[in-house]
Protein backbone atom coordinates (compact mmCIF):
# COMPACT_ATOMS: atom_id res chain seq x y z
CA UNK A 1 0.00 0.00 0.00
CA UNK A 2 1.56 3.22 -1.18
CA UNK A 3 0.23 5.94 1.13
CA UNK A 4 2.34 8.62 -0.50
CA UNK A 5 0.61 7.96 -3.83
CA UNK A 6 -2.77 7.79 -2.09
CA UNK A 7 -2.48 11.17 -0.38
CA UNK A 8 -0.99 12.71 -3.50
CA UNK A 9 -4.03 11.56 -5.45
CA UNK A 10 -6.45 12.80 -2.79
CA UNK A 11 -4.68 16.17 -2.82
CA UNK A 12 -4.86 16.33 -6.61
CA UNK A 13 -8.56 15.42 -6.64
CA UNK A 14 -9.39 17.92 -3.87
CA UNK A 15 -7.56 20.77 -5.62
CA UNK A 16 -9.08 19.94 -9.00
CA UNK A 17 -12.66 19.61 -7.77
CA UNK A 18 -12.36 22.83 -5.73
CA UNK A 19 -11.00 24.73 -8.73
CA UNK A 20 -13.76 23.23 -10.85
CA UNK A 21 -16.37 24.80 -8.57
CA UNK A 22 -14.86 28.19 -9.31
CA UNK A 23 -14.44 27.52 -13.02
CA UNK A 24 -17.52 25.39 -13.50
CA UNK A 25 -20.14 27.71 -11.99
CA UNK A 26 -19.65 30.57 -14.48
CA UNK A 27 -19.55 28.11 -17.40
CA UNK A 28 -22.67 26.33 -16.16
CA UNK A 29 -24.38 29.67 -15.59
CA UNK A 30 -23.67 30.73 -19.13
CA UNK A 31 -24.76 27.36 -20.54
CA UNK A 32 -28.03 27.55 -18.60
CA UNK A 33 -29.09 31.10 -19.41
CA UNK A 34 -27.45 31.92 -22.73
CA UNK A 35 -29.74 32.00 -25.74
CA UNK A 36 -26.87 32.07 -28.21
CA UNK A 37 -27.66 30.10 -31.34
CA UNK A 38 -24.34 28.22 -31.33
CA UNK A 39 -24.45 27.35 -27.65
CA UNK A 40 -24.70 23.66 -28.51
CA UNK A 41 -21.14 23.80 -29.87
CA UNK A 42 -19.86 24.99 -26.50
CA UNK A 43 -21.91 22.29 -24.78
CA UNK A 44 -20.33 19.69 -27.05
CA UNK A 45 -16.83 21.04 -26.35
CA UNK A 46 -17.40 20.96 -22.59
CA UNK A 47 -18.67 17.36 -22.80
CA UNK A 48 -15.75 16.21 -24.98
CA UNK A 49 -13.59 14.76 -22.19
CA UNK A 50 -16.38 12.25 -21.40
CA UNK A 51 -15.92 10.52 -24.73
CA UNK A 52 -12.40 11.56 -25.71
CA UNK A 53 -9.79 8.85 -25.09
CA UNK A 54 -7.57 10.01 -22.21
CA UNK A 55 -4.56 9.35 -24.44
CA UNK A 56 -5.80 11.98 -26.89
CA UNK A 57 -6.17 14.49 -24.09
CA UNK A 58 -2.80 13.41 -22.65
CA UNK A 59 -1.12 13.80 -26.01
CA UNK A 60 -2.48 17.32 -26.55
CA UNK A 61 -1.61 18.36 -23.02
CA UNK A 62 1.93 16.98 -23.43
CA UNK A 63 2.42 18.84 -26.70
CA UNK A 64 0.82 22.02 -25.35
CA UNK A 65 2.93 21.96 -22.19
CA UNK A 66 6.19 21.04 -23.93
CA UNK A 67 8.98 23.50 -24.58
CA UNK A 68 8.08 23.61 -28.29
CA UNK A 69 4.70 25.24 -27.78
CA UNK A 70 4.24 28.96 -27.06
CA UNK A 71 2.26 28.11 -23.92
CA UNK A 72 5.02 25.78 -22.69
CA UNK A 73 7.72 28.37 -23.40
CA UNK A 74 5.74 31.10 -21.66
CA UNK A 75 5.35 28.93 -18.56
CA UNK A 76 9.04 28.03 -18.69
CA UNK A 77 10.08 31.69 -18.87
CA UNK A 78 7.81 32.38 -15.91
CA UNK A 79 8.76 29.51 -13.60
CA UNK A 80 12.01 28.15 -15.04
CA UNK A 81 10.64 24.68 -15.66
CA UNK A 82 8.25 22.97 -18.03
CA UNK A 83 4.77 21.99 -16.89
CA UNK A 84 5.00 18.34 -17.87
CA UNK A 85 6.13 16.02 -15.07
CA UNK A 86 4.97 18.46 -12.40
CA UNK A 87 2.05 18.44 -10.01
CA UNK A 88 0.76 21.67 -11.59
CA UNK A 89 0.80 19.93 -14.97
CA UNK A 90 -1.36 17.15 -13.57
CA UNK A 91 -3.76 19.73 -12.12
CA UNK A 92 -4.16 21.36 -15.54
CA UNK A 93 -4.66 18.01 -17.28
CA UNK A 94 -7.17 16.90 -14.65
CA UNK A 95 -9.11 20.19 -14.86
CA UNK A 96 -9.76 19.50 -18.54
CA UNK A 97 -10.36 15.82 -17.92
CA UNK A 98 -12.96 16.33 -15.18
CA UNK A 99 -14.58 19.56 -16.43
CA UNK A 100 -17.84 18.01 -17.71
CA UNK A 101 -18.28 16.03 -14.50
CA UNK A 102 -18.60 19.34 -12.66
CA UNK A 103 -20.25 21.56 -15.27
CA UNK A 104 -23.04 19.19 -16.30
CA UNK A 105 -24.54 18.62 -12.82
CA UNK A 106 -24.17 22.37 -12.09
CA UNK A 107 -25.99 23.33 -15.28
CA UNK A 108 -28.68 20.70 -14.76
CA UNK A 109 -29.47 21.96 -11.27
CA UNK A 110 -29.43 25.64 -12.33
CA UNK A 111 -31.85 24.76 -15.12
CA UNK A 112 -34.18 22.96 -12.71
CA UNK A 113 -34.82 26.09 -10.63
CA UNK A 114 -38.41 27.26 -11.14
CA UNK A 115 -38.27 30.29 -13.52
CA UNK A 116 -41.16 31.98 -11.72
CA UNK A 117 -38.87 32.36 -8.69
CA UNK A 118 -36.36 34.15 -10.91
CA UNK A 119 -39.05 36.47 -12.26
CA UNK A 120 -40.32 37.17 -8.75
CA UNK A 121 -36.79 37.99 -7.61
CA UNK A 122 -36.27 40.29 -10.58
CA UNK A 123 -39.58 42.08 -9.98
CA UNK A 124 -38.48 42.74 -6.40
CA UNK A 125 -35.49 44.62 -7.76
CA UNK A 126 -32.70 42.04 -7.59
CA UNK A 127 -30.05 42.09 -10.28
CA UNK A 128 -29.40 38.82 -12.16
CA UNK A 129 -26.23 38.28 -10.12
CA UNK A 130 -28.09 38.83 -6.83
CA UNK A 131 -30.84 36.48 -7.98
CA UNK A 132 -28.27 33.88 -8.89
CA UNK A 133 -26.53 34.16 -5.54
CA UNK A 134 -29.61 34.25 -3.36
CA UNK A 135 -32.05 32.02 -5.25
CA UNK A 136 -30.34 29.79 -7.80
CA UNK A 137 -27.23 28.77 -5.87
CA UNK A 138 -28.98 27.81 -2.62
CA UNK A 139 -31.57 25.79 -4.57
CA UNK A 140 -28.78 24.05 -6.52
CA UNK A 141 -26.90 22.77 -3.49
CA UNK A 142 -27.42 19.12 -4.40
CA UNK A 143 -26.16 19.73 -7.95
CA UNK A 144 -23.10 21.56 -6.66
CA UNK A 145 -22.23 18.74 -4.28
CA UNK A 146 -22.82 16.19 -7.05
CA UNK A 147 -20.51 18.04 -9.44
CA UNK A 148 -17.85 18.39 -6.76
CA UNK A 149 -18.07 14.72 -5.78
CA UNK A 150 -18.14 13.40 -9.34
CA UNK A 151 -15.14 15.46 -10.44
CA UNK A 152 -13.34 14.39 -7.27
CA UNK A 153 -14.02 10.71 -7.94
CA UNK A 154 -13.23 11.03 -11.62
CA UNK A 155 -9.86 12.65 -10.87
CA UNK A 156 -9.06 9.92 -8.32
CA UNK A 157 -9.30 7.33 -11.06
CA UNK A 158 -7.47 9.25 -13.77
CA UNK A 159 -4.88 7.12 -15.54
CA UNK A 160 -4.30 7.77 -19.23
CA UNK A 161 -3.57 11.48 -18.94
CA UNK A 162 -1.26 10.98 -15.96
CA UNK A 163 0.57 8.16 -17.71
CA UNK A 164 1.28 10.44 -20.63
CA UNK A 165 2.23 13.70 -18.91
CA UNK A 166 3.18 12.61 -15.40
CA UNK A 167 6.52 10.88 -15.73
CA UNK A 168 5.78 8.65 -12.69
CA UNK A 169 7.74 10.68 -10.12
CA UNK A 170 7.17 9.41 -6.55
CA UNK A 171 5.50 12.07 -4.41
CA UNK A 172 4.99 14.42 -7.36
CA UNK A 173 3.16 12.68 -10.17
CA UNK A 174 2.90 9.02 -9.17
CA UNK A 175 -0.82 8.81 -8.55
CA UNK A 176 -2.58 5.83 -7.09
CA UNK A 177 -3.78 4.40 -10.40
CA UNK A 178 -0.21 4.59 -11.78
CA UNK A 179 0.99 2.88 -8.61
CA UNK A 180 -1.54 0.08 -9.10
CA UNK A 181 -0.38 -0.29 -12.70
CA UNK A 182 3.26 -0.53 -11.56
CA UNK A 183 2.37 -3.06 -8.88
CA UNK A 184 0.55 -5.24 -11.40
CA UNK A 185 3.35 -4.97 -13.96
CA UNK A 186 5.87 -6.13 -11.37
CA UNK A 187 3.54 -9.02 -10.42
CA UNK A 188 3.07 -7.55 -6.95
CA UNK A 189 -0.57 -8.57 -6.87
CA UNK A 190 -1.16 -8.44 -3.12
CA UNK A 191 -0.12 -4.80 -2.94
CA UNK A 192 -2.12 -3.97 -6.08
CA UNK A 193 -5.08 -5.71 -4.49
CA UNK A 194 -4.99 -3.67 -1.30
CA UNK A 195 -4.65 -0.38 -3.17
CA UNK A 196 -7.33 -1.28 -5.70
CA UNK A 197 -9.73 -2.25 -2.91
CA UNK A 198 -9.15 1.05 -1.14
CA UNK A 199 -9.82 2.96 -4.36
CA UNK A 200 -12.96 0.89 -4.93
CA UNK A 201 -14.26 1.66 -1.44
CA UNK A 202 -13.51 5.39 -1.69
CA UNK A 203 -15.16 5.61 -5.11
CA UNK A 204 -18.21 3.75 -3.84
CA UNK A 205 -18.50 6.04 -0.83
CA UNK A 206 -18.29 9.14 -3.00
CA UNK A 207 -20.96 7.86 -5.37
CA UNK A 208 -23.16 6.81 -2.43
CA UNK A 209 -23.00 10.39 -1.17
CA UNK A 210 -24.01 11.64 -4.62
CA UNK A 211 -26.94 9.27 -5.01
CA UNK A 212 -27.96 9.65 -1.38
CA UNK A 213 -28.14 13.42 -1.81
CA UNK A 214 -30.14 13.19 -5.01
CA UNK A 215 -32.72 10.66 -3.93
CA UNK A 216 -36.28 11.77 -3.32
CA UNK A 217 -36.47 11.05 0.41
CA UNK A 218 -38.07 7.72 1.20
CA UNK A 219 -39.52 7.29 -2.27
CA UNK A 220 -38.22 3.75 -2.40
CA UNK A 221 -38.46 2.80 1.25
CA UNK A 222 -38.41 -0.93 1.99
CA UNK A 223 -41.76 -0.76 3.83
CA UNK A 224 -43.70 0.13 0.70
CA UNK B 1 -24.63 -11.64 -54.65
CA UNK B 2 -22.45 -14.45 -55.97
CA UNK B 3 -19.63 -11.93 -56.27
CA UNK B 4 -20.07 -11.03 -52.61
CA UNK B 5 -20.04 -14.69 -51.66
CA UNK B 6 -16.87 -15.25 -53.64
CA UNK B 7 -15.28 -12.29 -51.89
CA UNK B 8 -16.29 -13.65 -48.49
CA UNK B 9 -14.84 -17.05 -49.36
CA UNK B 10 -11.67 -15.37 -50.49
CA UNK B 11 -11.40 -13.61 -47.12
CA UNK B 12 -12.14 -16.83 -45.27
CA UNK B 13 -9.38 -18.42 -47.33
CA UNK B 14 -6.86 -15.74 -46.42
CA UNK B 15 -7.68 -16.11 -42.77
CA UNK B 16 -7.29 -19.85 -42.92
CA UNK B 17 -3.86 -19.79 -44.56
CA UNK B 18 -2.39 -16.66 -42.95
CA UNK B 19 -1.37 -18.21 -39.59
CA UNK B 20 0.16 -15.06 -38.23
CA UNK B 21 2.54 -15.42 -35.35
CA UNK B 22 2.26 -12.98 -32.48
CA UNK B 23 5.48 -11.46 -31.16
CA UNK B 24 5.72 -9.50 -27.93
CA UNK B 25 8.84 -7.36 -27.92
CA UNK B 26 10.71 -5.03 -25.60
CA UNK B 27 10.27 -1.38 -26.56
CA UNK B 28 13.92 -1.04 -27.65
CA UNK B 29 13.00 -3.19 -30.67
CA UNK B 30 10.18 -0.86 -31.73
CA UNK B 31 12.13 0.51 -34.71
CA UNK B 32 14.27 -2.49 -35.69
CA UNK B 33 11.74 -5.30 -35.41
CA UNK B 34 9.20 -4.00 -37.96
CA UNK B 35 12.02 -3.92 -40.52
CA UNK B 36 13.12 -7.40 -39.52
CA UNK B 37 9.57 -8.66 -39.83
CA UNK B 38 9.15 -7.05 -43.24
CA UNK B 39 12.35 -8.73 -44.45
CA UNK B 40 11.14 -12.04 -43.05
CA UNK B 41 7.72 -11.72 -44.67
CA UNK B 42 9.35 -10.96 -48.01
CA UNK B 43 11.46 -14.06 -47.71
CA UNK B 44 8.95 -16.57 -46.34
CA UNK B 45 5.48 -15.03 -46.66
CA UNK B 46 5.04 -15.47 -42.92
CA UNK B 47 3.02 -12.65 -41.35
CA UNK B 48 4.08 -11.47 -37.89
CA UNK B 49 1.98 -9.40 -35.50
CA UNK B 50 3.95 -7.14 -33.13
CA UNK B 51 3.16 -5.90 -29.63
CA UNK B 52 5.60 -3.61 -27.84
CA UNK B 53 5.94 -2.77 -24.15
CA UNK B 54 8.41 -2.88 -21.31
CA UNK B 55 9.93 -6.34 -20.81
CA UNK B 56 8.48 -6.56 -17.30
CA UNK B 57 5.04 -5.57 -18.49
CA UNK B 58 5.10 -8.14 -21.31
CA UNK B 59 6.42 -10.86 -18.98
CA UNK B 60 3.52 -10.21 -16.69
CA UNK B 61 1.03 -10.29 -19.56
CA UNK B 62 2.54 -13.59 -20.71
CA UNK B 63 2.13 -15.00 -17.20
CA UNK B 64 -1.51 -14.04 -17.33
CA UNK B 65 -2.16 -15.84 -20.58
CA UNK B 66 -1.46 -13.26 -23.30
CA UNK B 67 -1.61 -15.04 -26.67
CA UNK B 68 2.00 -14.46 -27.73
CA UNK B 69 4.08 -16.99 -29.65
CA UNK B 70 7.47 -15.33 -29.25
CA UNK B 71 8.83 -12.95 -26.62
CA UNK B 72 11.78 -10.60 -27.16
CA UNK B 73 13.11 -9.30 -23.86
CA UNK B 74 15.58 -6.47 -23.30
CA UNK B 75 17.36 -8.54 -20.68
CA UNK B 76 17.77 -12.18 -19.91
CA UNK B 77 16.18 -12.16 -16.44
CA UNK B 78 12.60 -12.04 -17.63
CA UNK B 79 12.88 -15.01 -20.02
CA UNK B 80 14.70 -16.90 -17.22
CA UNK B 81 11.76 -16.21 -14.90
CA UNK B 82 9.37 -17.54 -17.53
CA UNK B 83 11.57 -20.62 -18.02
CA UNK B 84 11.44 -21.26 -14.27
CA UNK B 85 7.66 -21.00 -14.43
CA UNK B 86 7.49 -23.53 -17.27
CA UNK B 87 6.14 -21.02 -19.78
CA UNK B 88 8.95 -21.34 -22.34
CA UNK B 89 9.45 -24.05 -24.95
CA UNK B 90 12.59 -26.03 -24.11
CA UNK B 91 15.84 -24.97 -25.70
CA UNK B 92 14.47 -21.91 -27.47
CA UNK B 93 16.24 -19.17 -25.47
CA UNK B 94 18.44 -17.22 -27.85
CA UNK B 95 20.60 -14.23 -26.95
CA UNK B 96 20.37 -12.37 -30.20
CA UNK B 97 22.12 -9.12 -29.30
CA UNK B 98 23.48 -6.82 -26.63
CA UNK B 99 21.53 -3.61 -26.08
CA UNK B 100 23.31 -0.32 -25.54
CA UNK B 101 22.33 2.59 -23.34
CA UNK B 102 22.97 6.13 -24.57
CA UNK B 103 22.62 9.62 -23.17
CA UNK B 104 20.54 11.54 -25.70
CA UNK B 105 19.89 15.28 -25.93
CA UNK B 106 17.84 17.25 -28.49
CA UNK B 107 19.71 18.99 -31.32
CA UNK B 108 19.26 22.47 -29.79
CA UNK B 109 20.71 21.43 -26.44
CA UNK B 110 23.70 23.51 -25.26
CA UNK B 111 25.33 20.45 -23.66
CA UNK B 112 28.63 19.19 -25.05
CA UNK B 113 28.25 15.45 -24.67
CA UNK B 114 31.56 14.49 -26.28
CA UNK B 115 33.45 16.56 -23.70
CA UNK B 116 31.36 16.07 -20.59
CA UNK B 117 29.86 12.62 -21.10
CA UNK B 118 27.34 11.70 -18.43
CA UNK B 119 28.53 14.61 -16.23
CA UNK B 120 26.54 16.83 -18.62
CA UNK B 121 23.49 15.80 -16.61
CA UNK B 122 24.75 17.95 -13.73
CA UNK B 123 24.35 21.07 -15.88
CA UNK B 124 21.70 23.38 -14.38
CA UNK B 125 19.93 23.62 -17.74
CA UNK B 126 18.92 19.96 -17.34
CA UNK B 127 15.66 20.21 -15.41
CA UNK B 128 14.30 16.74 -16.22
CA UNK B 129 16.06 13.54 -17.23
CA UNK B 130 13.91 10.84 -18.72
CA UNK B 131 14.66 7.17 -18.11
CA UNK B 132 12.54 4.04 -18.40
CA UNK B 133 10.81 2.81 -15.25
CA UNK B 134 13.44 0.65 -13.45
CA UNK B 135 10.67 -1.49 -11.94
CA UNK B 136 9.60 -2.90 -15.29
CA UNK B 137 12.15 -1.89 -17.90
CA UNK B 138 15.72 -3.26 -18.16
CA UNK B 139 16.90 0.01 -19.71
CA UNK B 140 15.58 1.83 -16.64
CA UNK B 141 17.65 -0.41 -14.39
CA UNK B 142 20.66 0.09 -16.68
CA UNK B 143 20.17 3.85 -16.46
CA UNK B 144 20.05 3.81 -12.65
CA UNK B 145 23.15 1.55 -12.50
CA UNK B 146 25.04 3.86 -14.85
CA UNK B 147 24.14 6.94 -12.80
CA UNK B 148 25.34 5.14 -9.67
CA UNK B 149 28.46 3.92 -11.47
CA UNK B 150 29.44 7.50 -12.22
CA UNK B 151 28.50 8.60 -8.71
CA UNK B 152 25.90 11.18 -9.76
CA UNK B 153 22.69 9.30 -8.93
CA UNK B 154 22.01 11.20 -5.69
CA UNK B 155 22.56 14.53 -7.42
CA UNK B 156 20.15 13.83 -10.27
CA UNK B 157 17.57 11.48 -8.73
CA UNK B 158 15.11 14.30 -8.00
CA UNK B 159 15.15 15.23 -11.69
CA UNK B 160 14.39 11.78 -13.07
CA UNK B 161 11.10 11.20 -14.85
CA UNK B 162 10.06 7.65 -15.61
CA UNK B 163 8.68 6.49 -18.93
CA UNK B 164 6.43 3.45 -18.86
CA UNK B 165 9.00 1.83 -21.15
CA UNK B 166 12.16 3.00 -22.90
CA UNK B 167 10.17 4.23 -25.94
CA UNK B 168 8.20 6.61 -23.74
CA UNK B 169 11.45 7.75 -22.11
CA UNK B 170 12.71 8.57 -25.62
CA UNK B 171 9.46 10.36 -26.46
CA UNK B 172 9.70 12.50 -23.29
CA UNK B 173 13.09 13.87 -24.34
CA UNK B 174 12.33 13.97 -28.07
CA UNK B 175 9.24 16.12 -27.40
CA UNK B 176 11.33 18.59 -25.41
CA UNK B 177 9.57 17.89 -22.12
CA UNK B 178 12.80 16.48 -20.68
CA UNK B 179 16.18 18.03 -21.55
CA UNK B 180 18.12 14.78 -21.56
CA UNK B 181 17.31 11.09 -21.57
CA UNK B 182 19.03 7.78 -20.95
CA UNK B 183 17.53 5.72 -23.74
CA UNK B 184 18.25 2.82 -26.05
CA UNK B 185 20.88 3.25 -28.77
CA UNK B 186 18.37 1.58 -31.11
CA UNK B 187 16.05 4.57 -30.64
CA UNK B 188 18.84 7.12 -31.06
CA UNK B 189 19.66 5.49 -34.41
CA UNK B 190 16.02 5.12 -35.49
CA UNK B 191 14.74 7.46 -38.24
CA UNK B 192 12.38 9.20 -35.79
CA UNK B 193 15.26 10.50 -33.61
CA UNK B 194 18.37 10.24 -35.73
CA UNK B 195 18.37 13.77 -37.13
CA UNK B 196 16.87 15.40 -34.05
CA UNK B 197 19.61 15.09 -31.50
CA UNK B 198 23.02 13.90 -30.36
CA UNK B 199 24.00 11.02 -28.17
CA UNK B 200 26.83 9.75 -26.02
CA UNK B 201 27.22 5.99 -25.66
CA UNK B 202 27.38 4.91 -22.04
CA UNK B 203 30.35 2.54 -21.59
CA UNK B 204 29.40 -1.12 -21.23
CA UNK B 205 31.08 -1.49 -17.83
CA UNK B 206 28.76 1.11 -16.27
CA UNK B 207 25.72 -1.17 -16.16
CA UNK B 208 24.92 -4.91 -16.21
CA UNK B 209 24.95 -6.24 -19.77
CA UNK B 210 21.60 -5.90 -21.51
CA UNK B 211 21.50 -9.35 -23.08
CA UNK B 212 18.62 -9.21 -25.53
CA UNK B 213 17.02 -12.63 -25.38
CA UNK B 214 14.15 -14.16 -27.31
CA UNK B 215 12.12 -17.28 -26.46
CA UNK B 216 9.26 -19.28 -27.94
CA UNK B 217 6.43 -19.51 -25.43
CA UNK B 218 5.18 -22.98 -24.57
CA UNK B 219 1.56 -21.88 -24.85
CA UNK B 220 2.02 -21.10 -28.55
CA UNK B 221 0.10 -23.31 -30.95
CA UNK B 222 2.56 -22.45 -33.72
CA UNK B 223 5.78 -23.80 -32.29
CA UNK B 224 7.38 -24.50 -35.68
CA UNK B 225 6.58 -21.13 -37.22
CA UNK B 226 7.78 -19.41 -34.05
CA UNK B 227 11.06 -21.35 -33.96
CA UNK B 228 11.69 -20.62 -37.63
CA UNK B 229 11.25 -16.92 -36.97
CA UNK B 230 13.82 -17.07 -34.17
CA UNK B 231 16.22 -18.92 -36.45
CA UNK B 232 15.94 -16.06 -38.91
CA UNK B 233 17.68 -13.88 -36.29
CA UNK B 234 20.88 -15.89 -36.90
CA UNK B 235 20.71 -15.04 -40.57
CA UNK B 236 23.44 -12.53 -41.64
CA UNK B 237 20.77 -10.30 -43.15
CA UNK B 238 18.98 -10.08 -39.80
CA UNK B 239 22.24 -9.58 -37.91
CA UNK B 240 23.32 -6.69 -40.12
CA UNK B 241 19.90 -5.08 -39.76
CA UNK B 242 20.16 -5.36 -35.98
CA UNK B 243 23.70 -3.98 -36.15
CA UNK B 244 22.44 -0.94 -38.05
CA UNK B 245 20.27 -0.20 -35.00
CA UNK B 246 23.27 -0.46 -32.70
CA UNK B 247 22.61 -3.98 -31.44
CA UNK B 248 25.92 -5.80 -31.23
CA UNK B 249 26.21 -9.58 -31.19
CA UNK B 250 26.80 -11.17 -27.80
CA UNK B 251 30.30 -12.73 -27.55
CA UNK B 252 29.20 -16.38 -27.54
CA UNK B 253 27.19 -16.00 -30.75
CA UNK B 254 29.96 -14.14 -32.38
CA UNK B 255 30.86 -15.05 -35.92
CA UNK B 256 33.52 -12.64 -37.06
CA UNK B 257 33.52 -8.88 -37.52
CA UNK B 258 33.62 -6.34 -34.74
CA UNK B 259 34.15 -7.80 -31.31
CA UNK B 260 32.08 -6.63 -28.33
CA UNK B 261 34.13 -5.49 -25.37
Amino acid sequence: MNWEAFWLTVRLAAIVSTLLIAIGIPIAYWLTYSRWRWKFLVEAAVALPIVLPPTVLGFYVLVALGSRSPLGRWWESLTGHTLAFTFEGLVIGSLLYSLPFAVQPFAASFGAVDPSLLRASASLGHSPVQTFRRIVLPLSKAGLVTGFALSFAHTLGEFGVVLMVGGNIPGVTRTISIDIYDQVQTANYSSANRTALLLLIVSFLVLSIVYGLNRRPWAVGPWR
Amino acid sequence: MSKLLALLLLFAGTFATAQEIAVAAAADMSAALPELVAAYAKKTGQAVKLSFGSSGNLTNQTRNGAPFDVFFSADEDYPQQLIAEGLVSKGTLYRYAVGRLVLWVPGNSPLDLSKQGIQALLDPSVKKISIANPATAPYGRAAVSALRHFGIYDQVSSRLVLGENVSQAAQFVESGNAQAGLIALSHALAPALKEKGRYWTVPLDAYPTLNQAAVVLSRSKQQDAARKFLEFLRNPEAASLLASYGFSLPPENHSGGERVK
